[in-house]
């Protein structure tokens, strides 16, 4: 006998969360799914959840199973159990609960109808398909693979604390388009994606990579936008002048410079940024943090910088 | 304007129609969530991108694979429509694989006789799918999306449609929707059977609600099983794999499709080859004398299988453990798709008996109707093709359509007060009938006598179950009767539609003598032409099912034998 842990809630008879245990055999090859239609069909009809395809594709069923996200008819439940042959059960997380394991979607498509979620293209059609080549067609094969179950989004650590950020799944979405070499408004996409909530407020955590179950791979996608911005040219914010600031204290020291590199994040120009630098720096003064004053490089410079070349060329 | 589902149809259809007009589109899941993106392998059209093509060709493979049951107007139509929306699709961004010069790339497919599946690797319906929902996300000024909402009844006065009875999942709240005109997408019912590749969602709740305002169904009979669903889960893994040069082997070893169709082997139209899959279990050379056979692309290689079919691997290794790069997959046939559904014509015109009179202001579009293009069986990559070919034509219909009528007077009280009694009905009862029982012994019952190999005997037995479980139903025990997002109040209502479509493909399955297409009859195992080179359609209610039939119409192609 296993123990299903799930998450219940149903404001319309109580208005707490709390977990309520259930116990099932597991059948031979049962995915988590079959497990919980199984608890909802036999033991209680009201555990209510999501679920259409059970075969990974529509996305309906995403839910938190042992704290991380993860679509329940993907995986098979007998590998699932902990060492008290438990597995917990919980909706998605950054996203409101409606009831048990049904949580509310609306704001996550907001967040995707905000990237302009479609090609936009200056020239009529031709007669015909618009070519492209194998090559151009891999760089947006992954991104196009997702199927918008929220698995991402639910387990963004960004999205915890700011709720303001567009989050992996929109992102990843819009670098099917930024890439899309049938896309003519690649300058403009890149333009508004570096805006505040958009590609350089990602934490880099990498969270999404491992909850995505497709290729998606939302972060990978997000540093192709991140190249995409900086070859065109769109440093006028501070995530781009912080990489690319990054990018040139390692190429001529080896190390970074961690005094200068805020300053040139903020712009030098940028003097209302500036002067909000001031306290944090007194803080650091104080607390006697202050990198060096004086910036040294490490003593094989000379191969970073032939690093640097060979990547340039 | 309303439109109920927003898969292929459902959103090519919205798409027509925004052109003109405001338009509601209804779906109980959401649009990427819909049933359409689980298909696979590609959708058809004879652009000729890697050898020379036809739309005669396309047409003829059609007919034949369908066994001579199509409707060759619509078909020609259908075929002819082809190339403009795959350029279509490709204009709106819709992510196509390529040739190397860049053209939509074309892959071979059971029962075509060129290669003319366009596809985006092994997920061309999720790519369709999604394209579609950006266009709509494009257009949301004029397109309002009801996510999550169901579609109860149609409201008809005599032979006019004035709209629907809907329901809010989020709150239960029952709601008229009026409208001049309506569209239905609302895809199949392969749940009605145990073994399926089909989601949750495909209930015949379109279907059924048609029935129930005196629109028959057309040739419900006709049943697709896919052959290679995986075993035991019902799974799809798409026909793309043997495209791609997959083997089917028995218990022995052998690739029986030798035995069954020596000139396409494994790439017979489906109805042959899971006829041949069922006929070497039966004869105890499945795999370990058991009820699946393998499906191996061991000989393809890793790097084709994860080019062209990396979602099928993936599938293999989640499902069941088997990478089929090292592996050969375990399956067996699978209830797939429903020839059957919705009379139309072929501007997607609802259509209530063989004489041609229209129920005015419905139109249906997508796996729900029946035109027919696909006879009696259904070519692989056919129904996407399908999907949005009248999607398009309803929408263009529908439009037209709405230009000459203004709103009916809807009296709304009583045709919400139905609905809201059905709801109290089951909530009402003191029960103690499971309603997981009466399911899965309906769905193991239409799979055992009412699946690939179907006779007489099995399906008199089959009808007396299913009315017998219908029954039970009305003494089954809910457990939740609250409002708020009650999704067994909703099951129950789909297994009432589930329980009286099963009726329904069983009787006509019985009153069908002959073979043809996906409908075998052990005890009349060849095609009667003479009898039966016609259309089902099943009339009447429940309590008294009424078979009439309707012509085939046939413009170019004779019937003839069908071999492969």
């Amino acid at each position: 006998m296993a123990t299903f842990r799930i998450k219940r809630y149903n404001p319309e008879k109580q208005p707490e969360p709390y977990f309520e245990d259930f116990q099932l055999d597991i059948a031979e090859g049962a995915t988590l799914l079959d497990c919980i239609n199984q608890i909802k069909w036999t033991l209680d009809g009201s555990l209510t959840y999501r679920m259409s395809c059970r075969s990974a594709i529509c996305g309906s069923c995403g839910m938190k199973v042992n704290g991380h996200a993860q679509l329940a008819c993907q995986k098979q439940a007998s590998g699932l159990l902990d060492e008290n042959d438990t597995i917990q059960i919980e909706p998605l997380g950054n996203m409101k609960t409606i009831k048990d394991l049904v949580v509310d979607f609306e704001p996550f498509w907001a967040k995707i109808n905000k990237i302009k979620p479609y090609l936009q293209t200056d020239d009529s059609p031709p007669q015909k398909e618009r070519l492209q080549s194998p090559d151009q067609y891999r760089l947006i094969d992954d991104a196009s693979t997702c199927i918008m179950c929220g698995n991402c989004y639910s387990d963004c650590n960004t999205l915890e604390v700011d709720d303001n950020f567009l989050g992996p799944a929109a992102l990843a979405k819009a670098q099917r388009f930024v890439s899309d070499s049938r896309d003519t408004k690649t300058l403009e996409r890149v333009m508004e994606l570096s805006e505040p909530g958009g590609i350089w407020d990602c934490t880099h955590c990498g969270e999404c990579v491992e909850r995505c179950p497709k290729p998606v791979e939302p972060f990978y996608r997000i540093k192709e936008i991140m190249a995409v911005a900086l070859e065109q040219g769109v440093h006028n914010n501070n995530g781009a002048r912080h990489a690319l600031s990054f990018s040139k204290s390692i190429k001529s020291s080896g190390r970074l410079n961690e005094n200068l590199i805020p300053v040139e994040s903020m712009g030098y120009f940028n003097f209302k940024g500036l002067i909000d630098l001031i306290p944090i720096g007194l803080r650091m003064l104080l607390k006697l943090k202050i990198p060096p004053i004086i910036h040294k490089s490490i003593e094989d410079v000379e191969d970073v910088k032939r690093i640097f070349k060979e990547l340039d060329q | 304007m309303v439109i109920i589902g927003a898969g292929l149809a459902g959103m090519r259809a919205a798409l027509e129609v925004s052109k003109d007009l405001d338009v509601a589109l209804l779906t109980k899941v959401y649009p990427s969530r819909s049933h359409s993106g689980a298909a696979q392998g590609g959708i058809a059209a004879a652009l000729g991108n890697s050898e020379s093509d036809s739309w005669e060709e396309h047409m003829y493979d059609t007919i034949k694979g369908g066994d001579f049951i199509n409707d060759q107007d619509a078909v020609e139509e259908y075929v002819k429509a082809a190339p403009s929306i795959i350029y279509e699709l490709e204009h709106m961004g819709c992510v196509f694989s390529r040739t190397p010069d860049g053209k939509i790339a074309q892959r071979k497919f059971g029962g075509h006789s060129k290669p003319r599946a366009c596809f985006s690797a092994d997920r061309t319906g999720h790519a369709i799918l999604h394209a579609l929902h950006e266009q709509l996300m494009k257009q949301s000024k004029s397109i309002k999306i009801y996510n999550e909402w169901n579609m109860h009844s149609l409201i008809t006065e005599g032979n006019r449609c004035n709209g629907v009875v809907v329901s809010n999942v989020l709150t239960g709240a029952v709601e008229v929707m009026q409208a001049r005109a309506v569209i239905f997408c609302t895809g199949g019912y392969g749940r009605i059977f145990k073994i399926t590749t089909n989601a949750f969602a495909s209930t015949a709740d379109g279907v059924m609600a048609a029935f129930r305002a005196g629109i028959p169904v057309e040739d419900p009979e006709f049943v697709q099983f896919h052959p290679s669903g995986l075993y035991r889960q019902g799974i799809l893994f798409s026909e793309a794999a043997r495209g791609e040069g997959a083997y089917l082997l028995n218990g022995k070893g052998d690739r029986f499709m030798e035995q069954y169709a020596p000139s396409r082997m494994e790439l017979a139209p489906r109805d042959i080859v899971s006829r041949a899959e069922q006929s070497e279990i039966d004869a105890g050379r499945g795999i370990n004398g058991q009820d699946y056979i393998f499906l191996d692309l061991r000989h393809l290689g890793e790097a084709r299988i994860m080019e062209r079919l990396p979602q099928i691997r993936q599938l293999g290794i989640d499902f069941t453990s088997v990478d089929c790069v090292k592996d050969p997959l375990p399956i067996q046939p699978t209830a797939h798709y429903s020839m059957g559904g919705i009379p139309t014509d072929k501007f997607g015109q609802v259509l209530m008996d063989g004489d041609g009179t229209k129920m005015e202001g419905l139109f249906a579009a997508g796996e729900c109707a029946c035109v027919s293009v696909h006879g009696g069986n259904r070519l692989g990559t056919n129904s996407l093709l399908e999907a949005t070919v009248f999607g398009r034509r309803a929408g263009m219909s529908a439009l037209e359509y709405v230009n000459t009528v203004d709103f009916a007077k809807v009296n709304e009280a009583p045709e919400k007060t139905k609905v809201l009694k059905s709801f109290e009905d089951i909530f009402q009862r003191d029960g103690t009938e499971s309603y997981n029982d009466i399911r899965n012994e309906m769905k193991e019952v239409m799979m055992e006598k009412c699946g690939v190999f179907r006779d007489g005997e099995k399906l008199e037995a089959c009808i007396e179950t299913i009315k017998n479980l219908h029954l039970r139903f009305k003494r089954g025990k809910v457990t939740d009767k609250g409002k708020l997002f009650n999704t067994e109040i909703y099951e129950i209502l789909e297994l009432d539609n589930m329980l009286a479509m099963a009726e329904i493909i069983a009787t006509s399955a019985l009153a069908r003598k002959e073979s043809r297409g996906g409908h075998f009859r052990t005890d009349y195992d060849k095609r009667d032409d003479e009898n039966f080179l016609m259309h089902t359609l099943v009339h009447g209610s429940l309590e008294e099912l009424e078979m009439k039939y309707k012509p085939v119409i046939i413009t170019k192609y004779q019937p003839a034998e069908r071999t492969y």
